[in-house]
């Protein structure tokens, strides 16, 4: 007789959701997530939110707000670290308090800590106290943490193998009920087709996409850019799609290691993506006043005017963005390209 | 080598101090002005936080007066002041200027690097001559601290408007001129003087409105980006107070770092019903003096934050939690290059109406 524990549909939901689903699954619980994000979610996230916040945060308060009532437990982790000496955003640190402070008549709240960066012992006890919510058995809890790293790992081949999350999770067997299907034929050709290289060799378009997971992979935030994108017979290449070792050894041009995990991550792949000839354009989609990107944004600019052979835009997104508008700038990008490639 | 570095407030009194004292030709930046803010925006990101646009400007208009080493302090995250430096050294470096930056990281508990990186600066040094210049710098620091102190309580007292900012001014620039921590007490003990002869005796409201501001240690501390509001609410007649002095960052972030000392961990016990995690810059500290600040029975509080700085959105998204349960009223103001003095007065004066009628309507009530 478990219980239903819902996990928003925002945020590091696009890094991690198989992993809490299986943890929570292996205990006993069932697992619920919010819908897509529409609308109607923005605007209760926004409702509840500061104005200097960022979309994906409002986003993400939108999300908890339409799993009221539906579940008895929320799980918003404390997100502080998840490798050695980085961070991922403060607003991460702080996102159970702001939920707190913020949303009322909301189910429980499970906000584990989740900070590896110093020790796993640490982590090791969140996962512990997690767990004791549902059971006694610390058996139990591990062997559910092991399950849920094996699917973790699963997901992350998936993804680097050239899978949106969607097309992962559909392909896992675990995509959210309500969803319409992934796009098959797209998902069959990237997996079976050899990727991006295949695709170059073929005289496909390629674009490198540099983002944080969500805002380009939430199809309301990103105002469906990689659907966009794709139906203009463009191969998309995102940052999460490149091997950790690839973007680890990029970022490290960059004379500072970056403290951020995703920033690193980013600029990586921007770097990945303007000096190794692998991708024909690249475009940074990035959330109005998202601090590590102001900077990292600003970095890959630099790079791209010093080299001047791959096109390179930014476009920001906030909750004012209107499609048109994105979908002339992806029109625009992707002509800049066809035009360079003529002879 | 002359050496230049970034404005926060009065803190180039004990840069100077350390720097020249050790041996290197300083160039203090010109204080900032419309111009630095305006070079400084022209060349940065666009949504990179107020202080390195300033700063950049800072170390344009230091090298146009001749400064070719640019010293700053680095970071280990999650706030982006630990990328200033890279990134600003990228901007300069593409718009030609020819100069060196030594970046001091914080030592993380190894000393060695921080001392490497300060001999670039100031060259091999004895022993004795880093503890006279480290005196001196110290002495200069609690000086200047106590004199915006005394000047923060005199304003609502003042004789005439602006004796008080005046006072402070000719006291700071004693300080400044001191050569010796035994001249720096002479001038602190005259400071005193100007800023007591500032006050005048029955002026002002007995029982003026305190009011407390919180926020980002950059724009709490820099009365340029800040459109002062520390004298305009003095002006008005607050007691203000603030929560962060030069000398108290300095102890807790520099010195308990490298002493590995514990650190104060009062904001962080009273911010925990509303933050109960770091979360970088000073995010828990503005919630937990906030709360300070309502148990000391203040009139409000008033948070200072620069556009899009990440630790104070998120104290910024709970201190209306805060307002409510403890009874405090709170206003954020943001600051960016495009703030204006009209529309921070406007706000002021607002919030000190409310501040006021909240006051008048307890009293009647008894």
């Amino acid at each position: 007789m478990g219980e239903v524990v819902g996990i928003p549909r925002a945020l590091l939901y696009y890094h991690y959701y198989p992993m809490w689903k299986v943890f929570f699954e292996s205990l006993g619980q069932t697992v619920v997530t919010s819908g897509p994000t529409t609308r109607a979610v923005v605007d209760a996230g926004i409702k509840v939110t500061v104005d200097e916040a960022c979309l994906p945060v409002k986003v993400f308060h939108g999300h908890v707000l339409a799993l009221a009532g539906k579940c008895d437990y929320v799980f918003i982790p404390r997100l502080v670290s998840v490798e050695r000496r980085a961070f991922i955003c403060p607003k991460f640190m702080g996102l159970p308090d702001m939920i707190r402070c913020n949303c009322r008549d909301i189910p429980r709240i499970i906000d584990s800590c989740i900070n590896l960066s110093r020790t796993t012992r640490e982590y090791m006890r969140a996962v512990y106290s997690t767990g004791r919510m549902f059971t006694g058995s610390a058996l139990r809890i591990l062997a559910s943490h092991n399950r849920a790293r094996t699917a973790l790992a699963r997901y992350t081949r998936h993804i680097e193998g050239g899978l949106t999350p969607d097309e992962a999770m559909a392909v896992m067997g675990m995509a959210p009920s309500f969803d319409e299907p992934a796009h098959g034929t797209v998902a069959a050709a990237s997996s079976s087709g050899g990727g991006p290289a295949a695709a170059m060799g073929a005289g496909r378009v390629v674009v490198g996409l540099v983002g944080h997971p969500y805002i380009i992979y939430d199809p309301f935030v990103s105002m469906n850019v990689l659907r966009r994108l794709r139906e203009m017979g463009v191969t998309v290449v995102t940052s999460d799609m490149l091997p950790a070792a690839v973007t680890e050894r990029e970022a490290a041009r960059f004379p500072k290691r970056v403290f951020w995990t995703l920033g690193r991550r980013l600029l990586g792949a921007g770097f990945h993506f303007l000096r190794s000839g692998a991708v024909h354009g690249c475009l940074h989609m990035r959330a109005f006043a998202c601090g590590p990107e102001s900077l990292i944004g600003e970095v890959l600019e630099r790079e791209c005017a010093r080299r001047r052979d791959v096109p390179f835009a930014t476009i920001t997104v906030d909750e004012h963005t209107g499609e048109a508008g994105i979908l002339t700038r992806l029109e625009a990008f992707v002509d800049v390209i066809a035009r360079r490639r003529k002879p | 080598m002359k050496v230049t570095f970034a404005h926060m407030g009065n803190l180039y009194i004990t840069v100077r101090a350390l720097l020249e004292d050790l041996g290197a030709e300083v160039v203090v930046p010109p204080m900032p002005s419309k111009r630095t803010l305006s070079i400084g925006s022209r060349h940065s990101p666009e949504f990179a936080c107020l202080p390195l646009k300033v700063n950049i400007g800072n170390y344009i208009e230091a090298m146009e007066l001749g400064a070719d080493t640019i010293a700053m302090a680095g970071g280990v995250g999650p706030c982006r002041f630990g990328l200033y430096g890279e990134v600003q050294k990228e901007i300069l470096t593409a718009l030609g200027y020819k100069f060196e930056m030594i970046i001091v990281e914080p030592p993380q508990g190894r000393l060695r690097h921080v001392l490497q990186q300060v001999g670039r600066l100031v060259g091999r040094n004895p022993v004795g001559r880093y503890v006279r210049a480290a005196r001196l710098a110290w002495a200069k620091m609690t000086a200047v601290d106590e004199l915006e102190r005394l000047a923060q309580a005199a304003r609502p007292f003042e004789g005439h408007r602006g004796a008080a900012t005046a006072a402070l001014a000719s006291a700071l620039e004693l300080v400044d001129d001191a050569g010796s921590p035994a001249r720096v007490k002479r001038a602190l003990e005259e400071g005193r003087e100007v800023l007591r002869a500032a006050r005048e005796p029955g002026g002002g409201n007995s029982d003026p409105p305190r009011i407390g501001i919180v926020g980002e240690v950059y724009v709490v501390l820099e009365p340029f980006v800040n459109c002062e509001v520390e004298r305009r609410l003095g002006e008005m007649g607050v007691l203000v107070e603030r929560s962060i002095y030069i000398g108290d960052w300095v102890r807790e972030h520099l010195l308990k770092d490298v002493l590995r000392l514990r650190k104060g961990r009062r904001p962080y016990e009273l911010a925990k019903p509303y933050l109960c995690h770091f979360v970088g810059g000073h995010g828990v500290e503005t919630v937990g003096s906030t709360v300070e600040y309502a148990r000391q029975r203040f009139d409000g509080v008033i948070q200072l934050a620069p556009f899009t700085c990440m630790p104070e959105i998120v104290a910024q998204d709970v201190l209306p939690a805060v307002s409510r349960d403890l009874g405090i009223p709170v206003m954020t103001l943001v600051f960016d290059e495009h703030s204006s003095d009209a529309g921070v007065i406007t706000r002021l004066e607002a919030f000190v109406d409310m501040v006021e009628r909240s006051r008048r309507r307890r009293a009647s009530r008894g």
